[in-house]
């Protein structure tokens, strides 16, 4: 009875999230299975692995599970975590103004709503537009960044909004680094390199995990940015795993398709996320 | 002492370095930056960073329109700021015995939220669709909201839960002698006491959701319902030729609040703010 009524105001939170979280996930479980579509059909029947035998057979799926794998890679593991580890040992040794006025102007991009960030980028990277303007000034060859490289494209506008996650979470971690040791090094004749390969980074690797796992999850699952940036196009040229779910499920109509790759989709999570745990190794 | 001088001496050194490096990047990053601010004052703002061809309001005084900018807004805040409320009632309801008394339930409880704070919600918009096609949700405030506070939740309750726990159990211990219910102490007590970790959770939450995309693209199909991130695509294509200008200065409207919030909550309570709970587990 006791135990009952303390467990009582968990209740609502635990309702929302077993009906809207818990519901539409096991649902999606369900009808990844099915030849659910939008229009034409009144019923559907369950219909096995075909969605997924179809997804494996499909060129287009395949061209997304590589665009991501892309994405991924470039924008989050080398350019975001890059980026931001670099940014924050920067700033250990920068001066104040700097250092406060380059926080600024990263954390201002990251704090930006998506769509915003997404059109600040492609005014950033279209024909007519800035990139261009500065690569004629330094005479250096322009070209139609949306067009020809539009995966690097959005990559790079991934860079530019998420790198500042990855500096707080570096220069938290870099903080805890006591002095001493560093200083230790240093008189010891240890050089800049030598002392981020052998003293820094190991000291911090709890945090380049658990950095690079949220990362990682963070970037599978960005639909706004490209969305307005190019729409997956040109073609299919940008089209990752969110952006090729879309078009299945309301585009083609193929809910039941498009689900099972919001399937995938959500397995891959899933282990990224149980990595992340294990990382944290956290004592609840 | 020499030895100090010339460390002294390499460190300034390194000092002008790292702030060339520094500048350099922010260079780079400021110039989408400085596109928006110019374009929102520019008579004739294209896609490119130049100096504006005279400083003018007439951006803003074109969108400052009912249909174009008060509307999405106000959408935006009756959803997100309905869809925060929840969060935090219920984020802070649910932490309080998962903080305050022990149980077999409470690991793998704060296991699986931990776990599904993780999770690519994107991934699931398209079942929820489906779902709220067939429970007649779609298309309805109130069924966005509840989507929205779902997603938030996970993390509002991890986040609030750390905060909870550094609230020392002695002082509730006082007022319930005194016949305090366990209610009365978390509202009067607890709470006030990580006043500044509930406002951390409230910000998070609501600029999370303000600047979501995907939800309310998928789940209202209503123009007049419509939050400012969805509306904001209507510059481009109904409205034929994309006029710059309007487009930056509408993005700055829109994007003002939760820079605001961000620097309240920052200020308070230092640069990664946000990442204290989810990080550091």
């Amino acid at each position: 009875m006791r135990a009952l009524s303390r467990a009582l105001p968990v209740a609502p939170a635990l309702v929302l999230l077993i009906l809207f979280l818990a519901g539409p996930i096991a649902y999606c479980a369900y009808i990844a299975f099915t030849d659910l579509q939008l229009t034409g059909q009144a019923e559907s029947s369950f219909t096995g692995f075909d969605n997924f035998r179809t997804a494996f057979r499909d060129e287009a799926f395949l061209n997304a599970v590589w665009l991501t794998l892309v994405f991924t890679v470039l924008s989050s593991l080398v350019g975001q975590n890059t980026l931001g580890l670099a940014l924050a040992s920067l700033m250990q040794r920068a001066s104040k103004p700097v250092r406060t006025v380059v926080g600024g102007i990263v954390i201002t991009a990251w704090v930006l709503p998506e769509v915003v960030a997404g059109f600040l980028l492609y005014a950033f990277f279209r024909r007519e537009g800035t990139l261009n303007a500065v690569l004629d000034w330094l005479h250096l060859p322009s070209q139609n960044w949306l067009f020809t490289l539009p995966i690097l494209a959005v990559s790079f506008a991934n860079v530019w909004r998420g790198t500042a996650f990855s500096m707080l979470v570096y220069s938290a971690a870099l903080n805890e680094i006591p002095k001493e040791i560093t200083e230790a090094a240093e008189v010891d004749g240890a050089g800049g390199w030598r002392r981020m390969w052998h003293i820094t980074l190991p000291m911090i690797r709890r945090s380049i995990g658990t950095n690079l796992m949220l990362n990682t999850l963070q970037t599978l699952s960005v639909f706004g940015l490209i969305w307005v940036m190019t729409r997956g196009g040109p073609g299919n040229r940008s089209q990752t795993l969110p952006l090729f779910m879309y078009e299945q499920a309301f585009q083609k109509s193929m809910i039941g398709y498009g689900t099972a790759v919001a399937l995938l989709l959500l397995v891959v999570g899933s282990l990224f996320s149980l990595v992340y745990m294990r990382l944290l190794r956290t004592e609840v | 002492m020499a030895a100090r001088r010339t460390l002294n001496s390499r460190r300034d050194t390194r000092r002008h370095a790292a702030d060339a490096g520094l500048l350099f990047v922010a260079a780079a990053f400021v110039l989408p930056l400085a596109w928006v601010v110019l374009s929102a004052l520019d008579p004739r703002a294209g896609l490119k960073v130049k100096l504006p061809d005279g400083v003018t309001l007439d951006n803003f005084d074109a969108v400052l329109k009912p249909e174009i900018t008060f509307t999405p807004l106000l959408n935006s805040l009756i959803l997100c700021g309905s869809a925060t409320l929840l969060t935090v009632v219920c984020a802070a309801l649910a932490a309080y015995p998962l903080s305050r008394f022990r149980s077999r339930l409470n690991r793998p409880f704060l296991l699986t939220i931990l776990f599904a704070t993780s999770l690519p919600i994107t991934a699931i918009m398209v079942p929820v669709y489906a779902l709220f096609v067939q429970v007649n949700l779609i298309d309805t405030m109130r069924g966005t909201i509840f989507f929205f506070t779902a997603s938030q939740l996970p993390f509002a309750i991890w986040l609030m839960k750390n905060f909870m726990d550094g609230v020392p159990k002695e002082l509730e211990e006082a007022a319930w002698t005194d016949g305090a219910s366990s209610f009365q102490s978390l509202l009067r007590i607890v709470l006030p006491l990580m006043g500044p970790g509930v406002a951390v959770v409230t910000v998070f939450a609501f600029v999370m959701m303000w600047g979501n995309f995907f939800v309310p693209f998928m789940l209202l199909l209503t123009p007049d319902q419509m939050p400012a991130s969805v509306s904001i695509n209507d510059f481009f294509g109904n409205r034929g030729t994309v006029v710059y200008g309007q487009l930056a200065a509408f993005s700055i409207i829109y994007s003002t609040p939760v820079i605001l919030l961000y620097v309240l909550v920052a200020r308070r309570l230092g640069g990664g703010f946000a990442l204290g709970g989810a990080v550091k587990g």
